[in-house]
């Protein structure tokens, strides 16, 4: 993504910090209130880097506020109008507004379209910096930096890494259900710099990142022949995983990206089969005549979790990842799909298809505590945000007999669902890792 | 099997050097310029018979694959006409409902497109002739969101290569 290569140097900046009762959100609570913080415009050395500093205070406070944990106070509002890296914040002026946090920066033009970032977070009413740091990077490359830092502030006040450095990977749709047209698209994880990745002359389903982000992994009907495909995100190159017979489909990179799991279809019989992308040596994972398919490895790469109706319905299975020891953990009402193991290894998300609606749900890795967190006509494909904190989905939401297809996010609470708008009708997200 | 003509195969019958047939329509262009055209059925052979004249399609019940009574006699119907015409090759699409998930629904596809193939090589057709490709859910032939809808969506459909000359 060469993204990463943009930065130079990140700098600790100073005020140092002290141990003390810290501010803190606990994000393991089911619903919390959200805390309330400024984020103050970033100022600029000149007027073309005052603008960046605004453009990047809106996106840290956009970020915060959609996480549902923090509630960006209106700038309106604010009592202290100028701020400076180099003096404290008029703490008083902030306590007023009931701010727990101060966010300030001050961008710094260094000449060849670099760019000097700084920013300080603040414990209001502890009067202590909780962060300081510097960030060059080139101008155009504001936006990450924004996230970057939503990211640290995010991480430095819950204890979880943050998930606002990242891009989503999906189907977008046009057109009647009978001929639509499915494009591969990308974005930011809050909807900028979105693309198409794909013309839409072929039908592709169910993209997945690898976790350098490099590379995505999909299903093509490329010449009406089902197959699973790898997208180079770089070089816009294409190619087929794989020589099989028969359809290939469900692909997913493992958690060190060596692999993909997939399923493949021959005399119409599914079942799983793993690759090893580098020398592309394929190993066949089940055998069974039942269908056996939507696997997703553990993050540690030691088990497998899958979908099968070998039960005689459609149920959760896990396995180890040669195989075998093969045992069912879905064991409630109804039917159960998609399952996905969280990045954090304690959970796997699943849909789940009872009286006539679908749900989508997380549950431990044994099938124990599972919890509901969203639910409609139809819901599918949920997503892990980096830090198995948020799920991402797609909901089909019928209204007078028409269907519509968007995107949506939960929280692992399964408070804070928001709809995430995309350009055209949106299915089969896949959250990236943080970006590297 | 008489040959029907389509009134689209007008043109076509003027080009192509086939017998022309004749149950109804003047359209040899010999002469009588006042009369008029009458549609036919396809002709025998075609993709178009085939769908018209046979039935390219047999239905499924919800997460189901196997062949009801109904979807026998429909490809019993089949592996006549293709017995009847040798070198026409067929595709088995399987499609599902939209009532379920998307790569279960493919590989469920996949199961009643065989299923479907299966029962036409039992009876007697070559399955070197037969190729499959699920649809999953992603190509429904009916729009509705009901279950008479879904009821026709859950379907393997026997598409039709005539080869030339056939």
């Amino acid at each position: 993504m060469k993204l990463a290569a943009r930065f130079l140097a990140l700098t600790v900046l100073l005020f140092s910090s002290q141990a003390w009762a810290e501010l803190r959100v606990d994000i393991t609570q089911g619903r919390v209130e959200p805390m309330p913080l400024a984020v103050t415009e970033f100022t600029g050395e000149n007027a073309d880097a005052a603008q960046i500093g605004r453009q990047i205070a809106q996106v840290i406070s956009a970020d915060l506020e959609r996480s549902g944990l923090f509630r960006p106070i209106d700038p309106k509002a604010f009592i202290q109008k100028q701020l400076s890296m180099t003096t404290l914040p008029r703490f008083g002026d902030w306590r007023i507004l009931n701010a727990q946090a101060l966010v300030q920066g001050h961008a710094v033009p260094k000449g060849d379209g670099q760019l000097a970032i700084q920013f300080r977070l603040w414990d209001v009413s502890a009067e202590q910096q909780m962060i300081g740091l510097a960030y060059n990077t080139v101008a155009d490359n504001w936006r990450r930096v924004a996230h970057i830092i939503a990211d640290a502030i995010y991480q430095r006040i819950t204890g979880e890494s943050g998930y606002f450095d990242t891009r989503v990977v999906y189907v977008a749709e046009s057109g009647p259900a009978n001929k639509r047209v499915k494009r591969l698209a990308i974005m930011d994880q809050d909807g900028a710099n979105h693309r198409f990745l794909t013309d839409g002359s072929d039908m592709v389903l169910t993209p997945r990142f690898s976790p350098t982000l490099q590379e995505i992994t999909y299903l093509s009907y490329y010449k009406n022949k089902p197959r699973v495909y790898l997208f180079n995100i770089d070089s816009g190159r294409q190619a087929v995983l794989g020589d099989f017979p028969g359809m290939t489909f469900a692909p997913r990179f493992s958690f060190d990206g060596t692999k993909v799991v997939m399923s493949m279809a021959q005399d119409g019989n599914s079942d799983i089969y793993t690759m090893d992308i580098a020398t592309r040596q394929t190993r066949r994972l089940t055998t069974h005549s039942s269908i056996d398919t939507s696997p997703s490895y553990s993050p540690d790469g030691s088990q497998i979790t899958f979908n099968s109706d070998r039960g005689g319905s459609q149920q959760i299975y896990v396995m180890d990842s040669n195989g075998k020891n093969v045992h069912r953990i879905s064991f409630g009402k109804g039917n159960y799909a998609t399952p996905v193991w969280s990045p954090r290894g304690d959970l796997i998300a699943f849909t789940k298809m009872t009286g006539g609606k679908f749900y989508i749900g997380v549950m431990r890795t044994d099938g124990s505590g599972e919890r509901l967190l969203a639910n409609g006509y139809l819901v599918e494909s949920p997503t892990w945000s980096p830090n198995g904190r948020v799920l991402m989905f797609f909901r089909e939401t019928l209204s007078r007999g028409n269907k519509t297809t968007k995107l949506y996010s939960v929280d692992l609470t399964g408070y804070n669902e928001r709809e995430i708008i995309t350009p055209l009708e949106a299915s089969d997200p896949a959250w990236s890792p943080l970006i590297p | 099997m008489r040959k029907f003509l389509g009134l689209v195969g007008v043109v076509a019958l003027l080009a192509a050097c086939e017998t022309a047939p004749n149950d109804g329509a003047t359209a040899t262009g010999t002469g009588d310029a006042n009369a008029t055209a009458q549609k036919l059925g396809p002709a025998a052979g075609t993709a178009q018979d085939f769908v018209v004249n046979v039935g390219d399609r047999v239905f499924f019940g919800f997460d189901q694959y196997s062949i009801s009574a109904d979807a026998r006699s429909t490809l019993e119907k089949q592996a006549m006409w293709l017995k009847k015409y040798p070198s026409a090759t067929i595709v088995l699409e399987g499609h599902a409902d939209e009532r379920g998930t998307r790569e279960y629904n493919l590989a469920l596809g996949e199961r009643r497109a065989n299923a479907a193939k299966e029962y036409l090589v039992s009876l007697g057709v070559d399955g070197m002739r037969v190729k499959t490709i699920s649809y999953g859910k992603e190509r429904p032939v009916a729009l509705g969101h009901n279950e008479a809808a879904w009821a026709q969506n859950r379907r393997a459909v026997t598409v039709v290569a005539v080869g030339a000359g056939s």
